[in-house]
């Protein structure tokens, strides 16, 4: 698939900006990026008339942080969506772990390696935090219903494993002290913790983060900045990130995809976005 | 204090899945456990197990089958009587057309039947929630009531048309029909009611029971951390309608011992669902307690005037009844909204921490 045969549809600068080199590249801070693991191919989401997300393309690799940026209604979260398989492209391929992917429904995506966390937290109410965790771990069971009954046998094994990746992923986030509390009695930021941790206990091959920090104040906007980082770092996760604060994406981020009324306006490490003219005048505003 | 699990460690997660991870619990259980099957067969008069220890039990199951479909998979149905009602006539129909068969046997496989009538009624659920599925719902009420009633093959084309319970015999005890006594049927009805709570317990706290309250809490997040939203809905529709088709076995065979169709109509319904709701939706215990409260209460209202010597008619009492349980239960939802089992909850997170407040 890294060809190019299929891409005759790009531009010169997408492809350079996409496919810099199809053996990955070396970050600032010196980690190694591996190959491409999902690739977005002139995707194009209509509702009706409107048109959400125009013609855009861009890849993610294996091990980096990439984010999605743009101004309000740019598309970023309708992008997202895409990935996680809630919307359906009008047009455009989406190719994961090198095979074109057909349409298909959003559980089916979440059992091949997409995981998400979501703007406005979407934890289950009901249950309590190991619970939630717990729900993360769904896809990795598969005891049969009489097992489950009976609580034995595959049940009870699979039960006991998983709950150990778990507390795993409770001990890596630091909330083992709330793992009985019932989540509706959390604090905002404990929740997108809690959140975060359903999503990893999944230990998905990309995690979708959808603006992890909206409405933290600085401290747990550093802290939550740490914990993207360290699970990049420990489990090698690959990360796709939309987020506001442009301070924290400049910071994390190994490459930024900048969105603006549904289309591609940047595409690069931090440092060249910054630079860019479109991208100045997307949220700066242009002098008419 | 009795309450105190200080110095309670656990030290495997084995031990912390335990079904009662607090001792008090346990011990609170095997006394309950107990009662039901040592003590209150050794006192229950013949009157005590038709009005109350039989009917509780079984008012208590057809609840718990609606609270797996309600409370845990978030799915309101107005249909359990139907779905009861498929257990008993299937019931009947397997005892008259293999009078050989275990009649324990034949109630538990009946619930097979309403299992797969309520997966097919089940199937809107798919595209609707909320009250236009409990609309839906009623539809398989209204359906099957009909269906009872016009389906002769059913009730064996007799002039009645009800069913009447024939004698069954296992292992050279009656169980069932006016031949068998009453402590057999509550010690078989006591048993199954057991063994279906346990598997209960087991499936709404395993993976399944996580899959169904995660539908509950919020569809859209469950689908996307994976959950096939279908299967968990349809799941919790053939789950729940099995332990209703097997306590409306229970209710026909052994207490009722005959059913007309509308035995089976829509105010059943309402009082299993009332028995959940006031109970606790999303909890086992609550059935129990609810059903205590909804089938119990009224009885010992009925009987206390005369117990204590006070000359009502029995009319009065009636309408007292209707309203002391009435108000009881609007006094109940006022101070706990969410049940008898939320009720109990909280006052054990007191216990286990006092005398302090935090």
């Amino acid at each position: 698939m890294m060809d190019g045969t299929e891409q005759t549809h790009w531009t010169k600068d997408e492809r350079q900006a996409a496919v810099k080199d199809s053996e990955g590249y070396v970050t600032a801070d010196g980690r190694q990026i591996g190959g491409v693991l999902m690739e977005l191919r002139n995707i194009t989401l209509r509702f009706g008339g409107v048109v959400a997300i125009k013609d855009i393309s861009f890849d993610i690799r294996e091990g980096e942080i990439r984010a999605i940026i743009g101004p309000n209604g740019a598309g970023k979260s309708s992008m997202l969506n895409i990935i996680s398989g809630f919307y359906t492209p009008s047009e455009g391929e989406l190719w994961y772990k090198g095979s074109k992917r057909p349409p298909m429904k959003p559980y089916e995506v979440a059992r091949m390696g997409v995981a998400r966390t979501f703007q406005n937290i979407a934890l289950f109410e009901g249950m309590s935090v190991l619970d939630n965790v717990m729900t993360g771990r769904l896809t990795h069971m598969k005891a049969g219903i009489a097992s489950q009954a009976l609580w034995w046998g595959k049940a009870r094994d699979e039960e006991i494993a998983n709950r150990e990746v778990v507390e795993k992923v409770i001990d890596f986030l630091e909330i083992q002290s709330i793992r009985k509390t019932p989540v509706g009695r959390l604090p905002y930021g404990l929740k997108k913790r809690v959140e975060l941790a359903r999503a990893l206990a999944a230990e998905p091959s990309i995690l979708l983060l959808d603006e992890p920090m909206a409405g933290m104040n600085v401290e747990e906007k550093e802290d939550m900045s740490r914990f993207i980082l360290d699970v990049n770092d420990e489990f090698g996760t690959t990360i796709c990130l939309i987020e506001h604060d442009m301070g924290v994406v400049m910071d994390l981020s190994d490459r930024v995809v900048v969105m603006d009324y549904g289309k591609k306006i940047g595409d690069g490490p931090p440092d060249e976005v910054r630079q860019n003219q479109d991208v100045i005048d997307a949220y700066l505003g242009v002098a008419h | 204090m009795l309450y105190r699990t200080a110095g309670q460690f656990k030290t495997s997660y084995q031990a912390d899945q335990a079904l009662f991870p607090v001792r008090q619990d346990a011990f609170l259980l095997a006394v309950i456990l107990a009662f039901a099957w040592v003590i209150f067969p050794l006192m229950a008069s013949e009157f005590a197990y038709q009005t109350l220890l039989i009917p509780i039990l079984i008012y208590s199951l057809a609840a718990l089958g609606l609270n797996i479909l309600t409370g845990y998979a978030g799915q309101l149905s107005l249909g359990t009587a139907a779905f009861m009602g498929v257990g008993a006539y299937a019931c009947y129909k397997l005892v008259t057309l293999m009078p050989w068969l275990n009649p324990v046997v034949a109630i538990l496989f009946s619930g097979v039947f309403s299992a797969g009538v309520g997966v097919a009624f089940g199937i809107p659920s798919l595209r609707i929630k909320g009250f236009y599925l409990a609309i839906a719902t009623l539809a398989a009420q209204f359906f099957l009531v009909w269906l009872f009633e016009k389906w002769g093959w059913l009730y064996n084309y007799n002039a009645s048309g009800a069913i009447q319970v024939p004698n069954l015999e296992m292992f050279g005890v009656y169980v069932a029909g006016p031949q068998a006594s009453s402590v057999t049927q509550y010690y078989v009805v006591l048993a199954i009611v057991t063994l279906m709570t346990l598997l209960c317990i087991n499936l709404t706290r395993g993976n399944l029971g996580r899959t169904w309250k995660a539908t509950r809490d919020m569809d859209i997040a469950a689908e996307l951390i994976g959950i096939n939203l279908m299967r968990s809905k349809l799941t919790a529709f053939a789950v729940s309608s099995y332990v209703v088709g097997v306590a409306g076995a229970l209710f026909v065979f052994m207490w009722r011992g005959a059913a007309e169709p509308n035995l089976f109509d829509i105010p059943l319904s309402f009082r299993i669902l009332f028995i959940a709701i006031i109970g606790g939706l999303g909890s086992v215990l609550g059935n129990y307690l609810g059903a205590i409260l909804i089938v119990g209460l009224p009885v010992v209202l009925n009987t206390l005037p005369e117990a204590l010597g006070i000359p009502i008619s029995s009319a009065t009492v009636e309408h007292l009844n209707i309203m002391i349980v009435g108000s009881l239960i609007i006094f109940f939802l006022i101070i706990e909204p969410h049940g008898l089992a939320r009720l109990w909850a909280l006052i054990r997170e007191k216990l286990i921490i006092w005398p302090f407040p935090h």
